[in-house]
């Protein structure tokens, strides 16, 4: 049913002299997070060449949860020339991310975005230490979508996504969390769309197109002979994804 | 008070939104109403054919938009039928020689001196579409019980959502009774199951529509058979009627010859 992701990723590519600060393999120093404002993607200080690399990596992993999406980019250092910041739109347009905005503290680099026609969005906390404060994957906020999400239709969230209602073939959601859907999932969904293979995805009738797990693709069971209709949840266990019947428990 | 814009449109090709157009424009016009149909198919004009006013077009669509004429001189009676008339689309140009604006504004005016307003949309999910639907007060969306038109009403039905013209209601085409007895078919419930909105008609196949689109004669203006009355009821529940459903699950008309036929089939392959 699953087959695994079709080329694991390395961690990173750093160099051993150059450890990361807050410890985290792979992730230390690029963090993607859902905001009530949309996605936030903070740089840490380090290596610029670095930087980028790991942002095109991390990107690469989720391309259909960032395809088309906008970003809003922290920058620590404060160092960032005219020629970073292109770089940077580079990467992000590879990927096909638009920067809706840039939060940086430095006066130089805010200048040299200006010179790029970037907008500038305000820091949140201006005194507030730019040290990790929270895991990257962590989702402050799901969304409820109270209608048929028809063909053509598709619903981003960073976080969890509930839909009461029927998921039509031809629509898709991705979500950075869960899905959990009140009624007939019969689309394309992915849940964990920023490498979480932990998410889960539920529906009261589960015969989708497609499922994403993660880094993980399942396609429904060729056998269209369902006996009856009960409520199940997929998430991925031994390296596929399973769907299993909702059972209180 | 105004009359209603009514806009028929269906996504796929081929599934009937013509032939719905003009036997609703007909079935309304015999209850009274004064009808404008509008064809918005420009460069594939085909209402002024189904409703048999070819001959008369002397103005179109393109013409009024381009101040070539006016409105009333564009317009084509019916001779059959007093209250009915066509504003024909043109041949010779294509979907982008209107805006949607235009459309409205040619719609609110017919409005104005019409009970109803049908414009007949092309099909797809382009300009075409956005042309037809810009004037709209309500969006009927025409499918055949088949997967692949019912999914292009559902893409339909989430744009005609995103333009703010409400879920629309659905008219099932060309159901074959037959077909769907055998389980053959997508039936009615199958299909308001996947689509979730309100059922306006069901209109039931029946081959004599070719001959009646050759004729230029909609079978609407008929009154026994059964695709007659199917459009004259959707024409009554558009005027607000409570009108049952025709039962469609039954053959039209049952001879003794089929219901003999119907009889040694089930002794064939016993009961189920």
């Amino acid at each position: 049913m699953a087959q695994p992701p079709s080329e694991a990723r390395s961690p990173s590519e750093r160099r051993p002299d150059q450890a990361s600060p807050s410890g985290r393999q792979g992730q230390g120093r690029v963090r993607i997070k859902g905001t009530r404002k949309g996605l936030a993607i903070t740089l840490d200080e380090g290596d610029w060449q670095e930087l980028l690399r790991e942002l095109d990596n991390r990107l690469g992993q989720a391309v259909r949860f960032f395809a088309g999406s906008q970003v809003n980019l922290r920058c620590g250092r404060g160092d960032i020339s005219q020629q970073d910041l292109q770089e940077v739109l580079a990467v992000l347009a590879r990927h096909n991310v638009e920067l809706a905005s840039l939060e940086t503290r430095s006066r130089l680099v805010a200048e040299a975005a200006q010179a790029l026609g970037i907008r500038l969005a305000l820091p949140e906390a201006p005194a507030a230490p730019l040290e990790p404060r929270t895991p990257p994957e962590e989702w402050s906020e799901g969304v409820l979508v109270h209608r048929t999400v028809r063909s053509g239709q598709s619903i981003r969230h960073p976080g969890h996504v509930v839909i009461v209602g029927d998921v039509n073939p031809g629509a898709e959601i991705i979500a950075g969390g869960d899905v959990v859907v009140w009624g007939r999932l019969l689309g394309v969904v992915q849940a964990g769309a920023l490498d979480n293979n932990q998410a889960i995805i539920c529906a009261l009738e589960l015969r989708p197109t497609q499922l994403r797990i993660g880094t993980y693709i399942a396609k429904s069971p060729d056998d269209s002979r369902r006996k009856r209709v009960q409520p199940e949840v997929a998430s991925v266990l031994d390296g596929q994804i399973v769907a299993q019947p909702w059972t209180s428990r | 008070m105004p009359g209603t814009v009514i806009t028929i449109t269906s996504g796929k090709g081929g599934v009937g939104k013509t032939t719905v157009t003009a036997n609703l424009a007909v079935a309304l016009a015999l209850q009274s109403q004064h009808v404008a149909a509008i064809d918005t198919d420009i460069g594939l004009r085909n209402l002024d054919v189904v409703m048999g006013l070819e001959d008369h077009i002397i103005y179109d669509i393109v013409d009024v938009v381009r101040g070539h004429c006016h409105l009333s001189q564009a317009l084509i009676r019916d001779k059959r039928l007093s209250g009915l008339q066509l504003l024909p689309a043109s041949q010779t140009h294509d979907k982008s020689a209107v805006t949607p604006q235009e459309i409205a504004i040619i719609s609110q005016e017919l409005a104005a001196n019409n009970d109803f307003v049908l414009i007949d949309s092309p099909a797809g999910i382009e300009m075409g579409f956005q042309n037809a639907v810009a004037g709209a007060d309500e969006v009927v969306i025409v499918t055949t019980p088949e997967m692949s038109a019912v999914r292009s009403a559902d893409r339909i039905i989430g744009l005609i959502e995103a333009a703010g013209k409400g879920p629309g209601r659905l008219i099932i085409n060309r159901i074959n009774p037959g077909m769907v007895r055998r389980g053959d078919m997508l039936n009615t419930f199958d299909v308001i199951e996947f689509l979730a909105i309100d059922l306006l008609g069901v209109i039931p196949e029946d081959e004599a529509v070719i001959v009646a689109t050759n004729q230029g004669r909609p079978l609407a203006f008929e009154q026994s058979r059964p695709i007659s009355r199917a459009f004259h009821n959707i024409a009554h529940r558009l005027l607000g009627e409570d009108i049952p459903f025709l039962p469609i699950f039954e053959e039209p008309a049952e001879t003794i010859l089929t219901r003999l036929q119907r009889f040694f089939r089930l002794r064939q392959s016993g009961p189920r």
